[in-house]
């Protein structure tokens, strides 16, 4: 399939022909560069952080937000800390809202991902004042102050409020996630008919919008890093419970939530339908999972 | 370096359906998107996709309409391959599982849309790309595609003969936002641009944080012709506050808009007294603003969208995801109250110019969505449109790279054929500006590097990647100078006030000397966080300069043409200019700086010649 090149032997063919210096042997330059970068930040970021609070005692209406902050990489910020932020409150402003503006305003280097900030995209899952919310859609005005703002539980944390999301996205795609008819209709125009009981049966489930908000929030994923999760085993039922796809595909889907790290796992602590941002019944999903793989063992002869 | 066979830049509508032809074209495919795929905003389309699926509908029907609602700008042959394509398309999703809404016999649901003759707009709930986006994405995972997420293509790999026609694109150059690498990636086959809107050249817009046209103006200035910038569709019914879109499918199935008075506008004011509320996009979208700008909106800014009189098991069945958006970003209950509504950037009809079969005048180098213009728009984007188009063109696109003989192409790209020069009178020197102090390495030009002879592009590849690491390293370097965030914003701000729905002489030269400001000042901008580890300031960074670009680009495309067509307004020139303007407006990066020129618009068919007919409104 794909044929990975070795890094290093095209890069020592680029920098004979054209002098620019290797990686490695950048790598002090650009220490320097973080070290004297970090101390002008140091100094712009106090400014900033008095530019706040002069505006905050001008008693303009701003609210205060408790970030956590984090980067291996550059010096200053390899230890976890929470900075300080108070930013102008308009009504509607959300908890993203608020994260853009302490970023474009007092400190560029603040990192968080998000991108459609209308609830569909998933990537601004966060910690919000001890619970896992979308940040673009949670109000400041239903926070008490001040507003503590984490990345996810119980995922590595890359830098400030990003989380590494490769253990989510592996374990959704461990489901086997995606629609497989046992036959398809003849004529490529041909609809497979569905009932809009059971389109209506699936609808919910069909809403994860893969934040993981619904795994950080699970005790039991947090112990077992081999469980499938709330948001793998929703996915599965979105296919299993779908009458297109033909009793043998949903034969083999039920084998795979059977297994050992799979339905049998959850606890049901509701944790995972508390925080789900698209109102997923999670738990009842995982319930009737479980009923139908006993169902399916069931034998009677 | 990474190699394959077929690149596919953006991972989402487009890109995932042209990944999945051109590997079953049997070509390697990569894609490279700067988001995970199910981030893409093609997840938040939400009203549908039309297609002629019923008796009494038919193609032709829908290429009529789609040539009618353009106002006469599309392209005969790009419009009659989407319609045609696109019933095969639809049930193609639908045999992936997608999950439509259902008719009481299990078929697939069609509600009315502006502007069509016929209710084809297919859809599920109002969360239609929602479910397309992630019922490719499974597709995708199940075919095994290899994605590189969370990369950002920051150039193209381009060869430097002068006429861009004879150029030839290798591949691209990515930067690893998780660990800061940057790293080339050959294309054996060819590149597939998929990249989607540049809503955020506008400060109010439907579009997500991360459609900042970055594919758009990679291509314009490896040399590839743009096409049509000047239309840009607002859509009349964003939340005032944050820009959310309010499905067209709110009006579709009956919602009323009001003004201030509690008046049903649109027919009491005549703005369109036989559509009413589901005229065109356009017309909608300046009878809203009439109505502010005569002291008929509320708070001086919007007007309500009321859908309370559907019943709420109509309302909670069709538009579920509706109700959820008014409440969570506006406060409003749609059951009980009416929603304030408010026109907003949704959707850039022009783009990267592109053939039926989704290729530039690049050899390899490919487009396909919003961020491509193969002319099926024109000048007004009909609801329901935009879905059908990524995977009818992402298909196309996706096949032809992997070496599908899709037959030749009637639309001829670049400037082979005969064509018209123009000229504009501007305030300012568009385009490039003096390297202020030699510190202009901030600044990545042109995309393309000289051919040094292995043939195999490999080295067109790793200088793109040298001059790309430059680049990067100068922003990296500077300790003080101008935040990419000051940039955008004012930018941002000029093209809301002056390139809107309303267009003026004044105002758009008034936008121009803004940009051609913010491009100074672009000269000393820098990359304030030190670190290699997800670096959103540095993508920022090199995002505002495609933003730049891109405005300027819009906003030239609009002072040049002085005539009222579809989406484009203008104070000065109230009527459309038939005998004159039938034609698309073409810009060209000449070394930096903005050529303009037309090409005619095919308003023949393969059975019929469209006529332009005079809108009425």
């Amino acid at each position: 399939m794909s044929t990975q090149v070795p890094e290093t032997e095209t890069e020592t063919e680029a920098d004979e022909e054209t002098g620019v210096e290797h990686e490695e042997s950048l790598a002090p330059a650009q220490q320097e560069r973080m070290r004297k970068k970090a101390e002008g930040r140091a100094d712009r970021e106090e400014r900033a952080r008095r530019e706040a609070e002069e505006r905050a005692n001008a008693e303009e209406d701003t609210y205060h937000l408790k970030v956590f902050r984090f980067d291996p990489e550059v010096e200053g910020k390899q230890e976890p800390r929470f900075d300080d932020f108070h930013v102008p409150f308009e009504k509607g402003m959300t908890v993203l809202d608020a994260l853009i503006h302490a970023r474009d305003t007092f400190d560029s280097s603040l990192t968080f991902r998000h991108s459609c900030r209308q609830a569909i995209c998933g990537s601004d899952a966060l910690f919000i004042n001890g619970r896992q919310r979308l940040g673009c859609k949670t109000q400041l005005s239903d926070l008490d102050q001040p507003v503590r703002v984490e990345p996810l539980p119980h995922a590595d944390v890359e830098k400030d409020l990003v989380v590494d999301m490769e253990h989510f996205y592996e374990q959704m795609e461990a489901v086997e996630p995606y629609f497989d008819a046992d036959e398809l209709p003849d004529g490529e125009l041909e609809e497979q008919r569905q009932t809009r009981e059971n389109r209506e049966k699936v609808k919910m489930s069909t809403r994860c919008i893969w934040c993981g908000a619904c795994m950080s929030s699970c005790n039991v994923a947090a112990g077992d890093n081999e469980y499938l999760g709330p948001a793998a085993i929703n996915k599965a039922y979105r296919f299993a419970m779908d009458e297109r796809e033909g009793e043998n595909r949903k034969q083999q889907r039920l084998n795979i939530l059977e297994q050992e790290h799979g339905v049998w796992r959850c606890q049901t602590q509701f944790s995972c339908t508390e925080v789900c941002p698209k109102d997923i019944p999670l738990t009842e999903h995982i319930q009737e999972l479980k009923r139908e793989a006993v169902k399916n063992n069931l034998k009677f002869w | 370096m990474y190699e394959h066979d077929v690149i596919v830049v953006g991972a989402g509508g487009a890109g995932l359906r042209a990944a999945i032809a051109a590997q079953e074209e049997g070509a390697d495919v990569a894609i490279v998107s700067k988001l995970h795929p199910v981030r893409s905003h093609t997840g938040a389309a939400e009203g549908g996709i039309n297609a002629a699926l019923r008796e009494g509908d038919s193609w032709e029907d829908h290429a009529y309409d789609t040539m009618k609602g353009s106002d006469y700008l599309g392209d005969a042959p790009a419009i009659e391959t989407l319609c045609k394509d696109s019933p095969k398309e639809v049930i193609q999703l639908e045999h992936w599982g997608m999950a439509f809404s259902r008719e009481e016999d299990g078929r697939v649901s069609q509600r009315p849309f502006g502007g069509l003759s016929f209710p084809r707009t297919t859809y599920a709930g109002a969360e239609t790309g929602h479910q397309l986006l992630h019922t490719m994405y499974e597709q995708l995972v199940k075919r095994g595609v290899t994605v590189y997420d969370e990369w950002y293509v920051s150039d193209l790999a381009v060869t430097d003969e002068e006429r861009p026609e004879d150029r030839t694109c290798h591949g691209v150059v990515a930067y690893d936002i998780q660990t800061g690498e940057l790293s080339g990636f050959r294309a054996k086959e060819g590149v597939i641009l998929a990249t989607g809107g540049l809503g955020q050249v506008f400060d109010h817009t439907t579009n997500a944080v991360a459609n900042t046209g970055d594919g758009v103006a990679m291509a314009y200035r490896a040399g590839v012709p743009i096409e049509d910038m000047e239309f840009i569709q607002f859509h009349p019914t964003s939340l005032p506050s944050t820009g959310v879109l309010i499905s067209e499918g709110v009006r579709g199935e009956g919602g009323i808009l009001y003004n201030a008075e509690g008046e049903r506008f649109m027919y009491e004011y005549g703005y369109a007294s036989n559509d009413g509320e589901l005229a065109s996009r356009d017309v909608v979208a300046r009878a809203e603003l009439n109505e502010v700008g005569e002291g008929r909106g509320i708070d001086d800014e919007y007007v309500h969208l009321d859908m309370r009189h559907l019943g709420d098991e109509r309302i909670v069945d069709r538009l579920e995801n509706i109700l959820h958006l008014a409440k969570d970003f506006e406060g409003v209950d749609g059951l009980e109250e009416p929603m304030p509504v408010k026109p907003g950037q949704h959707y850039a009809m022009g783009g990267i110019e592109t053939d039926e079969n989704g290729e530039t005048c690049i050899g390899g180098l490919y487009a396909a969505g919003e961020c491509a213009c193969a002319s099926v728009h024109g000048s007004n984007r009909l609801g329901g449109n935009a879905l059908p188009e990524l995977i009818v063109f992402g298909k196309r696109a996706g096949a032809h790279a992997a070496g599908k003989d899709l037959g030749t192409a009637e639309i001829e790209t670049g400037q082979r054929g005969e064509y018209e020069p123009g000229e504009i009178d501007t305030p300012v020197r568009p385009g490039e500006v003096e390297p202020a102090g030699g510190e202009g390495d901030a600044v990545a030009d042109g995309g393309v590097a000289a051919e040094t002879g292995s043939g195999d592009g490999l080295d067109i590849v790793e200088r793109a990647v040298t001059r790309e690491r430059e680049r990067v390293q100068s922003l990296m370097e500077k300790d003080d100078g101008v935040q990419h965030a000051e940039i955008r914003s004012d930018v941002q701000e000029t093209m809301t006030e002056h390139v809107n729905v309303f267009r003026e002489e004044d105002g758009l030269k008034q936008a121009l000397e803004d940009i051609a400001e913010a491009r100074e000042r672009y000269q000393n901008v820098f990359v304030k966080d030190p670190s290699r580890t997800f670096n959103t300031d540095l993508i920022q960074t090199i995002e505002t300069r495609n933003i730049l670009d891109l405005a300027e680009a819009i906003t030239l495309g609009a002072l040049a043409r002085d005539e009222f067509r579809g989406a484009h307004w203008r104070a000065e020139h109230q009527e459309r200019k038939d005998d004159e303007w039938l034609k698309h407006t073409m810009l060209s990066w000449n070394d930096g700086s903005p050529e303009i020129w037309y090409k005619p618009v095919i308003l023949e068919g393969e059975d019929k010649e469209y006529e332009p007919k005079i809108r009425s409104y």
